[in-house]
Order: structure tokens, then C-alpha cells, then sequence
């Protein structure tokens, strides 16, 4: 049995069932400051003044400083763009002037213990002119609107269009167009692990060391470098254990620059840890979009044309290095979905308001698109009268279409688009199940059922960059792995492990490779001192490209151990087999060399060598699989509504997957399971409210659902595993496909329950007030 | 602040004594004071369950007590699970199924399923999910955790 392909189970379970789990807030350094930040109460206001004299004379306070003291210690993020259209604004660590969002970090407080600083910051008084508060985009964008940049001249952060061919005219000539307006409220990603920092510096060697719960340590350090004035050698960015980040803990934070710039002042190390309100309060939030498409077809029920208009509510600042248009730009570059669309003109703009920046959640934009897109798709079928599933497959892309360049100019490499969903069709047994909601329409009861399909991009390679626009390439990774002489191999990562098991998947793709024992392989990630320059894990890429350079990093060892243990034992590398650790002769199976013994050659010098071969056994290789591969699936939800208390309950989930080879489906089945339960949380529960005075209402787990075990059934989950054409390795990514397909079959499956009332779902979550309101409204309307 | 006070609170069938701020959460106490860092914080307000601990036996939420509560208690926290320097059955079933990936909810999980265990040993799948439904996860979907319960139920009946 090969490697990749087996149910491994996992490296990093041993440690973490057993409490042994190292995370930010379990690290502790001698003569550590604790942090304690004085955030902003107001949305919108200017900073008159500042007075910590009181706080300032607590025992075991050290400092408490604002923006302005930090400011000659560290510069504001600012997030660059290559997009026209863009306006770059900046985020300072600490505010300076003005506030912009409730929450905003003013002052930090440093003492001997977080409970004293927390008693600091009660006594610190600020005082505050409010301003108008920008609540909403229609109202950043009405003339005379307060700007929440000054420097910006706008509130109109970005713009951009898709256009292929011409859609306006495919509207005019179509047998029938279905269109509304779309709207998925804000959202947080909730990672149970709250954001955290702890920074040193040495002032001996002038080097400074943090420690983050991070997605991305590489990408860090080359920012950090920049902001602080400091040789990106002088920087080392460590994630140790990480409780989940699901694109919340990709962007860099000001509080990291802030607990940077402190230890560096005070020379102490200085240690942040967030606690809920904070993560509701500051961690990037998604979606938040208001978008207008119309999709025409023709009357055979296939699409002639979309167009759609987008807004997104981008908060108050742009993160860096995503930009603000991370999220409405993939929205509208995604919207065509795996279909078939001829003309297409697809606009989108990112509105500041006073609000939390909005950035990167699981999936970024597409499960937005997706809703918007399958509902419009299963609105057709009703006004047609076709089965959606019969319209979908109408619609898809074959393979013989593949490879596809979509109306945004994406590259479909691959996809089993129409085999998903035929699949998916059979798990679920589809004819019994509409037969079984006959039955069900009949004994009064709304049950329902609805599809989705998606396809997106996953290990994108440096072609474009995961985010559109942003300055920065996200394409390459890279792998370094080193036989030791005692014969055991470490493989170190520049990307960043949150929950995905990097440690068991990628130790099985270099043991495979390589020929070592899986046992004898250990991975390292997280620690930019000791892996090669990559950026981390984000965007469905680290199977992809960090499992593309482990490949290559392997297969050149292995050649060169066999070129080692054929001098040795006398034959031709051509008559050797490496695997299991051992290299053995062909047909001669007592013949043979193990890995600890090609490696003490290895290291023992030239006498040992072939003639010319430099010493060492170690191999550092890069990937960069230029455009990305294409990952798709189809969900299949089956709800039933409660029409007396509006509640809605998923009776069944059934996902059909392709991410192409798989290397460990159980961890493949965790991560579609995990990701359906977060959009399962998108469809019913999950929003993040602001009030009209920009104060968040939704500030504890309290007002902030996510599902529990009780909402979240069994889900069924078939691996399709058609190998990627176009990636070394075969691997497609597969960490975010299930909260993009999820919430578009839950709300298509809503409407379909409620057809005989005929209520359409076109808002997110899909709360039991929402329904009520939906239900009551179309009562109303028959009588 | 106030003068410091004892606490005196047998762990994991240690005894120990510490002396903090009455105000001090319990567990902060474990972790800053004990160093027992296992037990994780994650709401701060008795939501999420990732700091459960066994409190005299019984499931307890270690961030909304404060640690002079617990002076007399006995508790169990995620570093006093294994017995015999062996896996504890929960432990091997949540690796064997996949119950865990970020391993932050996973101590206050597991101890949350100690409890359910204890008090019904051969839970309905129901059952098991409304025990759990006690402690957020957000990366599992609970899928494997279901799965890890009725397995370790088998194995400990």
C-alpha cells in the first residue's frame, strides 16, 4: 500500500489529546509585560486627548503608550494594490487623530500581570469628539457623506469589472430572465484559539522573535521587516500551535506590529493574548455584500448571459496585504460558477464604513457568489418548469470543454463538474427523495431540497495572486529536506499547520518520495528560522504547492542516495529501489543499504562518495504551479422547515468532492465535514449586527451562534479523485470547499421547501425571524 | 487588588498550594499559577466549554469560577486523563476517528465526553451530541467527535 492514499492517522494528535498542545498563550518568558489595549467605544471620533497619568501610577504598571508615541517605533500597515481603482489607505498599530471603528486599539497598557493592565486601561481617560458615524455603503457613498478616510478623498475603496462578450445584449434577446437582489450579511470566522502575540527582542543581537497565532509567518516577516526598520534576517516569525484560522489569522494585525515595537522599546518581551470581545470586536470579518444579478437564458433552459453589481461593506481599513478588495473582487470574479456563460459583465466595489475590516473567511467570495448564483439557477428551473438538477447539467462544463478560461479570465484546468453531480444525484437517491417530499407537501409538512455545484481555484500559482491585485506573490513554496546521519529526515515548510495535519500529510508525500519510513520523517512548519521563504497557509494552497515542493525536494535526494548506496554496494543506481528506509538491489534483497547508512556516507567524506559528489544529503526545492488547479463539488441538502416556529432543520447532507489525488482521506473528510458545519453556521445562524451608531451588537457567543453538535447532522461525503492534470502530485486543495458550496444548497433547499408558498431565499443567515417574516409576507400575498 | 489568599486544590490527584488575588479565574490559576496550560481559554464567558475541567467529578466551566472556589476541590484537567501512562480510551477513540484538528477545544471536549460517559455509558448518537453540544468546535463539524464517543463508549462498558 502506498503512502499518499492511506488513512494515516495523525502525527500532531498525540501531543494535543493530551494537553501538550503549544499555543501563543501557553508561552511564557522571564520578565514578560502583559498588554492590555484601551480600545475605541465610539465607531467614529476624534482623539482630543489622552491622559494615563492615573494608570500610569498603578503598581506593576510599566508603560501605557498611544499611537502617537508608537509612531517613531513603527509605521501604519498600508496594503497596496496593482488594481486601478484602488485606493490605498493606512492602518496605524495604535489610532492616531481619529478612530474609525468601535474597537480600535487607542492605548497599550503594559504591566506585570493582563488583570493589571486591564485595571489600567479602566482608568486612562480619553476624551473623544464624535463624528458622524458611516454605518452603511449607501449611505458612504451619498454626496456629502462623512469620509472615513480623509486622505482617501472617498469612501469608495475599489472598483473593478469582468466583462466578456456582451451581456446587456444576451438580456435583450434572452426567453427568460430571473433576477433579484442578493444580500449575505457580515460574518465571523470565529477561530476558538483567540488571536494572540508574544514578541522579543535581543538586544545583543539586535533580533527580534514573535510568536503569533498566524496563518501566514513568512508573510509577516517581510512585512514586519518593513514597518519596524529591520532586516528581515534580524526577524523570526513563529506559529506554534495554532487553534484554527479559517483566513481570519492571514492578514497582519496591528497588534502585532504594536507588540513588536514594544518589546523592542522596553525591552521586555511583551505578550498579547485576545479574549472573545476582542476577536468579535477587531479580527477581520467577511462578506457583508449587497449584489443585483440577472440571469438570462434561452428556452432550451440554457444560459445566455449574467450581470451583476456588487457592493461590499469593507469596514474601516484595508488589511494588509489582502486589500479590502479581497473578498467583493472574487465575488464577482467567481459569479459564472462552473457553467456555461457566454456574456457576462460582473462589477464590484468596496464601500468603507465604520466598521471592523473585512478580509479573507474560508472560501473568500465564493460562497457569496455561489448563493447568488445557485439560486438564480434553481429560480430558472421553477419558471421553466425543468428539474435544477436537469438544468444544471445542461449547463456545466464537460470535460471535453476543459481546459476553460472563465468570463474572468480564470483557468479551469480540469473538473468533474457534470460527474458530481450525476453522483451526487445517485447518493442521495434523488427520485426517492422528491417522492418522499410529495408524500411529506401532502401531510402538510415543508420539506425540501436543494443542490449546489461550484468549482474554485485552488494552489494558485504566482500567475495572479490569491488575493486579486495584491502587491505581493503568493504562487511558490518551498521545501527543504535534510537526512541526518543517523538516518531519520526532517522536512521543513515555510507554511503554517491550524488544524489541516500538515505534519501527518506532507510526511507521507515526502516518505512515499523519498523511500523513508513515514515514522522517520519529521515535519517542521510554522518557524520562518527554520524553513526556506514562503508565505504560509491560505486559499486551499498547501497540499498543492507545499506538497509540490516537498516532490521535488525529495525526488533530488533520492537520486542522489541512490547514486550514494549503488557506489557502495557496486551496481548501477538504475538496480536499486528505495523505500521503507532501505535501498536494496533488485532481485538481490539481501543486498542492500539503509537510509542511515547512505546518509553516514553522505556526511563521512569523499573517500565514501563517487568520485566528484559534493557531501551532505539535504535538498531545498521550490513549486510554483503558475496558474492553480481547478477543485469542485456539489452539495445536496435536504431541510425541513418548521412553518410554526421557522426553525429549519438539515435532515441530510450529502458532498461529492473532486480534490483530485488525495493524500489522507480522512483528513480530507474532516476538512469537507468541518467546512459544511461553518456554512451550515452561514446559512442558519452566524451574523455579525451593527447598530445604526456603529456599536457592535453581537459581542459574546452569546448573540454570536455557531453551530453545535445538536445543529449539525450526519454529513455524507464521496471522493471522487480525478488527479489534477496540471499539479505536481496530482493534488487539488480542499480546506474551503465545503462552506462554498454549503449555504447555497441549504437556502436553495429552503426555497424549494417553501415553493408552495413561493418564497424566495435571497438573504443570509436565514434566521427563524427572517422566515417568519418570508412566510407571513407570502401568506398575506394569497390571500 | 487585594492581599493575595490560599488556595489549597488537589490536580489530577496532586496536591497543591498557591496563593493569588481572590479575583483571579480559575483557570488562570491552572495555567499561570499551576502551569498546567491543557485546559485552554476561549470565550471568557462560559459559551464555548474549551476550559471544562472535571470539578469534584463533575463537568465545569474553569473561566467563569474564580480559583478561591475551588480551595478543597478536586480536579481533573486534560494532563491527568491518561492512566497508567496510557492513552485514556476518549483519547485514543478522537484519534483513531479524526475528532480533533486544531486541538484547542479538544481538552475541554474530551472532559465534557468524560462526564456524559460517566453519568450514561451507552449514549443514543442523540445523546452523545447533545452532551457535546456543551463545547464548541469549529474545525471537525463534530463528525469525528460523534463517532470518537460511541467508540470509546463501547470500550470502557
Amino acid at each position: 500500500m502506498t503512502l499518499i492514499g492511506a488513512p494515516v492517522r495523525r502525527v500532531e494528535d498525540g501531543r494535543l489529546l493530551r494537553g501538550q498542545g503549544r499555543y501563543v498563550g501557553d508561552l511564557t518568558l522571564p520578565r514578560t509585560l502583559h498588554v492590555a489595549f484601551l480600545r475605541s467605544p465610539y465607531a467614529h471620533a476624534r482623539i482630543v486627548s489622552i491622559d494615563s497619568r492615573r494608570a500610569r501610577e498603578l503598581p506593576d504598571v510599566s508603560a501605557c503608550v498611544t499611537g502617537d508615541e508608537l509612531a517613531p517605533h513603527a509605521r501604519p500597515l498600508r496594503s497596496e494594490s496593482r488594481m486601478t481603482g484602488y485606493r490605498a489607505t493606512e492602518f496605524p498599530p495604535l489610532a492616531r487623530g481619529k478612530v474609525r471603528f468601535a474597537g480600535e486599539a487607542v492605548v497599550a497598557v503594559l504591566a506585570e500581570s493582563r488583570y493589571v493592565a486591564e485595571d489600567a486601561v479602566e482608568v486612562i481617560q480619553v476624551r473623544y469628539d464624535t463624528l458622524p458615524v458611516v454605518a452603511t455603503p449607501e449611505a458612504a457613498m451619498a454626496a456629502g457623506a462623512e469620509l472615513v478616510h480623509d486622505a482617501a478623498g472617498s469612501n469608495v475603496l475599489l472598483s473593478r469589472a469582468f466583462v466578456q462578450g456582451d451581456a446587456d445584449a444576451a438580456m435583450k434577446t434572452a426567453a427568460l430572465i430571473v433576477a433579484d437582489r442578493f444580500r449575505v450579511h457580515r460574518h465571523a470566522g470565529v477561530t476558538l484559539e483567540n488571536r494572540a502575540c508574544l514578541a522579543h527582542w535581543n538586544a545583543g543581537t539586535a533580533e527580534l522573535t514573535l510568536w503569533s497565532s498566524t496563518q501566514v509567518p513568512g508573510l509577516l516577516r517581510e512585512a514586519l521587516a518593513d514597518l519596524l526598520d529591520l532586516p528581515v534576517h534580524r526577524l523570526r516569525v513563529v506559529a506554534p500551535d495554532v487553534g484554527g484560522g479559517f483566513g481570519v489569522k492571514s492578514a497582519l494585525y496591528p497588534e502585532e506590529v504594536a507588540v513588536c515595537a514594544l518589546a523592542r522599546l522596553t525591552g521586555r518581551p511583551v505578550k498579547w493574548v485576545g479574549d472573545r470581545r476582542e476577536d468579535l470586536l477587531t479580527s477581520t470579518q467577511a462578506w457583508d455584500e449587497t449584489i443585483d444579478a440577472e440571469l438570462a437564458l434561452n428556452a432550451d433552459g440554457t444560459i445566455a448571459g449574467l450581470r451583476a453589481r456588487a457592493v461590499a461593506d469593507v469596514g474601516a481599513y484595508s488589511i494588509y496585504p489582502w486589500t479590502a478588495s479581497i473578498e467583493v473582487i472574487q465575488v464577482i470574479s467567481f459569479l459564472p460558477g462552473p457553467y456555461r456563460v457566454p456574456h457576462y459583465r460582473g462589477e464590484g466595489w468596496g464601500v468603507a464604513t465604520n466598521k471592523a475590516p473585512m478580509g479573507p473567511y474560508r472560501g473568500v467570495g465564493r460562497p457569496v457568489s455561489t448563493f447568488v448564483t445557485e439560486a438564480l439557477v434553481d429560480r430558472a428551473a421553477r419558471r421553466l418548469g425543468i428539474d435544477p438538477v436537469e438544468l444544471r447539467l445542461r449547463n456545466l462544463l464537460r470535460p471535453d470543454e476543459l481546459p476553460y478560461r472563465s468570463p474572468s479570465g480564470l483557468v479551469w484546468d480540469s473538473g468533474s463538474f457534470v460527474e458530481s453531480l450525476e453522483r451526487a444525484h445517485e447518493v442521495l437517491d434523488y427520485a426517492r427523495v422528491r417522492a418522499e417530499q410529495r408524500r411529506a407537501r401532502d401531510a402538510g409538512r415543508y420539506v425540501g431540497v436543494g443542490v449546489a455545484s461550484y468549482v474554485e481555484l485552488t494552489g494558485v500559482g504566482s500567475a495572479i495572486s490569491a488575493s486579486p491585485g495584491a502587491a505581493i506573490n503568493t504562487g511558490t513554496e518551498g521545501a527543504t529536506i535534510r537526512v541526518d546521519p543517523g538516518g531519520t529526515v526532517t522536512a521543513s515548510f515555510g507554511l503554517a499547520c491550524h488544524g489541516q495535519g500538515h505534519e501527518t500529510t506532507l510526511a507521507q508525500v515526502v516518505a512515499e518520495e523519498l523511500g523513508a519510513r513515514l515514522e522517520a520523517v519529521r515535519v517542521i512548519h510554522g518557524d520562518t528560522a527554520a524553513s526556506p521563504s514562503g508565505t504560509g497557509t491560505y486559499a486551499s494552497r498547501s497540499a498543492v504547492i507545499g506538497g509540490g515542493a516537498a516532490i521535488l525536494a525529495a525526488r533530488a535526494l533520492k537520486t542522489k542516495a541512490l547514486a550514494i548506496a549503488a557506489h557502495l554496494l557496486e551496481v548501477s543506481a538504475g538496480d536499486l529501489t528505495l523505500a521503507d528506509g532501505r535501498a536494496t538491489v533488485r532481485g538481490a534483497p539481501d543486498r542492500a543499504l539503509t537510509l542511515r547508512a547512505i546518509a553516514q556516507a553522505a556526511y563521512g567524506g569523499a573517500k565514501r562518495l563517487p568520485n566528484g559528489m559534493e557531501p551532505g544529503l539535504e535538498a531545498t526545492r521550490f513549486y510554483d504551479p503558475y496558474f492553480g488547479t481547478a477543485s469542485n463539488a456539489t452539495h445536496v441538502a435536504v431541510v425541513e422547515v418548521d412553518p410554526e416556529t421557522c426553525a429549519v432543520t438539515v435532515r441530510r447532507f450529502v458532498v461529492v468532492e473532486d480534490c483530485g489525488r488525495i493524500i489522507n482521506p480522512l483528513i480530507v473528510e474532516g476538512q469537507a465535514i468541518g467546512a459544511v458545519a461553518q456554512g451550515i453556521g452561514a446559512a442558519l445562524l452566524e451574523e455579525i449586527v451593527y447598530g445604526e451608531d456603529g456599536q457592535l451588537l453581537t459581542g459574546s457567543l452569546m448573540d454570536y451562534l455557531v453551530p453545535t453538535a445538536a445543529e449539525v447532522p450526519a454529513i455524507e461525503v464521496v471522493h471522487l479523485e480525478r488527479p489534477s492534470p496540471t499539479t505536481l502530485g496530482g493534488f487539488k486543495g480542499v480546506g474551503e470547499g465545503g462552506t462554498i458550496g454549503a449555504p447555497a444548497a441549504i437556502a436553495n433547499a429552503i426555497a424549494d421547501a417553501l415553493a408552495p408558498l413561493g418564497v424566495e431565499i435571497t438573504e443570509l443567515p436565514v434566521t427563524p425571524e427572517r422566515l417568519f417574516r418570508l412566510i407571513a409576507r407570502a401568506r398575506q400575498t394569497e390571500r | 487588588m487585594s492581599d493575595p489568599v490560599t488556595v489549597r486544590v488537589t490536580v489530577n490527584g496532586v496536591a497543591h498550594t498557591g496563593r493569588c488575588e481572590p479575583r483571579k479565574l480559575l483557570v488562570d490559576f491552572l495555567r499561570e499559577d499551576l502551569g498546567l496550560t491543557g485546559t485552554h481559554v476561549g470565550c471568557e464567558h462560559g459559551v464555548c466549554g474549551a476550559c471544562t475541567i472535571l470539578f469534584n467529578g463533575e463537568a465545569a466551566r474553569s473561566c467563569i469560577m474564580l480559583a478561591v472556589q475551588a480551595d478543597g476541590a478536586e480536579l481533573l484537567t486534560i494532563e491527568g486523563l491518561m492512566q497508567d501512562g496510557r492513552l485514556h480510551p476518549l483519547q485514543e477513540a478522537f484519534r483513531e476517528h479524526h475528532g480533533l484538528q486544531c486541538g484547542f477545544c479538544t481538552p475541554g471536549m474530551l472532559l465534557t465526553a468524560l462526564d456524559l460517559l460517566r453519568t450514561n455509558p451507552s449514549p443514543t448518537e442523540d445523546e452523545i451530541r447533545e452532551g457535546v453540544s456543551a463545547v464548541l468546535c469549529r474545525c471537525t463539524g463534530y463528525h469525528g467527535i460523534i463517532k470518537a464517543v460511541e467508540a470509546a463508549a463501547q470500550k470502557m462498558r
